[in-house]
């Protein structure tokens, strides 16, 4: 009989889970942040053309409708904060088709939260917080650093200004030739290359650190800075290296947010894969007016990881993909 | 020759790179939370042995290469190749000195070993764990010496110098395990 029914992971992991998701729930309820719940099956989904979806078809034949699993449940809580629903968070799974490896499976559990009025520095300070009560008792130096400055002290060079020349020079002289050919003129592949082989390795001794101020070219749903127009107040959690989640000082802006939309579509149109629907609902609710607030998402299976000092997903999902 | 996507990359899917035939070491899936996905690969070359490092965009896809392992029992060698037949089919393949390599120094007839096609053609040959091959020259040791301590280096049939316990004489069969190759006992007729 084969093994694979089992779980992959030890009976503690599920135990050390349950205790995690408890200390969540206290940590919030202790601020007053609402616990909510919005559909994994949703109508709409994002346009970036980086996320692959899982979708399925809503049998009413002859008018089936294709409806999506969320690959993050931003879109939704955001129409919630719009409606005036107050600082919120919620635990869900989410669904992000062909991410397979240690550190990924294409279902998994994120927590998410929004903090109206937060600026980004003051939801830096609550993710530490309780990141520091999950990881236990001890003393831990959170250490935050501003992405430039990260990527120059590990590389040299500049990433808000691109010279494909200079990139490409340090990727033939530090070992990543294959990026010269990868990357070609691609300013944000070129970072997001270098910053992954090269500057996350770099954080591995670190406990808890943060990264903020990523490049402008790399805003995903986050403002763009008041006083540096080539910063977006975007900010990335990592432990030991491992990158846990991400957080924005939330973009409000409809217009803007349904101009990068259409950017984002016509990014696929030039890879080759499907447009996507934007999400009306979603632009509606910016419309109508979503309060100033930072949110966050982190990745809880990671989270556990560095938890219990796994080494792979598989380590603390009881059953991952091939188990699945 | 179907082709594989970075998806389905994992240890040991044989795929063409750069036109050599390369075995998938270890596949690590590389992505920033809202940015490109990479597939690291650890790749062997088939043809050399060397191991490499690879990044690929992850969603590329590569042609996979046609490479099996048969059995096969070693028949003999004809001063320019060594020749190998499938047990069932009959089949025979001749092997160049490339991919007998320093294999050759295990090489009994009549031994099953493993054989890696590409295209049907002999790319690579692996000797069974363990053989048995009879000593052709060793300095006499000390009879009733059976400490196995120290020992003395012996040249096997084949050519393979094996050191062996001093009682170990010529002509006497040793079985000998060639992933170390070190001497593990004698072999009683």
């Amino acid at each position: 009989m084969a093994e694979n029914w089992k779980p992959a992971c030890d009976l503690n992991a599920l135990r050390s889970r349950a205790q995690m998701l408890a200390t969540i729930r206290h940590f919030f309820q202790q601020r007053s942040v609402l616990e909510v719940e919005t559909p994994l099956l949703c109508s709409a989904t994002g346009t970036d053309p980086q996320l692959d979806f899982f979708s399925s078809i809503y049998h009413a034949a002859p008018n089936n409708k294709e409806m999506f699993l969320q690959t993050s449940p931003e879109f939704a809580m955001k129409r919630l904060l719009s409606a005036g629903s107050g600082s919120i968070f919620q635990i869900c799974k989410a669904f992000r088709n062909s991410e397979l490896g240690r550190f990924h499976n294409p279902e998994f559990s994120i927590l998410e939260w929004y903090r109206i009025d937060f600026s980004l520095d003051q939801l830096m300070d609550e993710v530490a917080e309780l990141i520091v009560e999950l990881l236990g008792n001890q003393f831990y130096q959170v250490d935050k650093q501003s992405y430039s400055k990260v990527f120059k002290r590990h590389t040299g060079l500049n990433p808000l200004v691109f010279c494909q020349k200079t990139y490409a020079d340090y990727a033939l002289n530090n070992d990543i030739k294959d990026a010269v050919s990868l990357c070609g003129n691609d300013h944000a592949m070129w970072l997001d290359f270098i910053f992954s082989y090269k500057v996350q390795p770099a954080l591995e001794d670190k406990a808890l650190c943060m990264v903020y101020g990523y490049p402008a070219i790399q805003s995903s749903l986050a403002r763009i800075n008041i006083n540096n127009p080539l910063v977006s107040d975007r900010f990335e959690v990592f432990i030991k290296g491992i990158e846990i989640g991400n957080g924005f000082f939330e973009l409000s802006d409809a217009v803007e947010q349904e101009h990068r939309f259409d950017q984002e579509n016509k990014s696929r149109q030039r890879k080759g894969i499907r447009r996507v629907d934007k999400d009306k609902k979603f632009l509606d609710a910016l419309h109508s007016g979503l309060p100033d607030c930072s949110g966050v998402a982190l990745g809880l299976d990671r989270l556990l990881m560095g938890i219990t000092q796994a080494y792979s997903l598989d380590d603390v999902i009881a059953f991952p993909f091939d188990r699945a | 020759m179907a082709r594989y996507s970075t998806n389905e990359f994992k240890a040991g899917l044989k795929i063409l790179l750069d036109q050599d035939p390369c075995a998938i070491i270890e596949n690590e899936f590389i992505k920033p939370g809202k940015g490109q996905a990479f597939s690291r690969v650890k790749i062997r070359n088939l043809k050399n042995g060397r191991v490499i490092e690879r990044t690929f965009k992850s969603g590329e896809s590569v042609e996979g290469a046609d490479v099996m392992d048969i059995d096969v029992q070693y028949l003999y060698n004809d001063g320019e190749f060594w020749h190998f037949m499938e047990p069932e089919s009959f089949d025979q393949y001749q092997a160049d000195s490339n991919a007998v390599a320093d294999v050759v120094k295990w090489l009994k007839e009549q031994d099953i070993c493993t054989m890696t096609l590409w295209n049907d053609s002999p790319l690579s040959v692996a000797p069974p764990n363990f053989v048995e091959l009879a000593v052709a020259e060793t300095d006499p040791g000390l009879k009733g010496d059976t400490s196995g301590g120290g020992g003395k280096p012996a040249t096997m049939e084949s050519g393979a110098v094996v050191r062996v316990p001093l009682f170990v004489q010529i002509g006497e069969m040793i079985r000998i395990d060639t992933r170390t190759g070190e001497y593990v006992s004698r072999v009683k007729e």
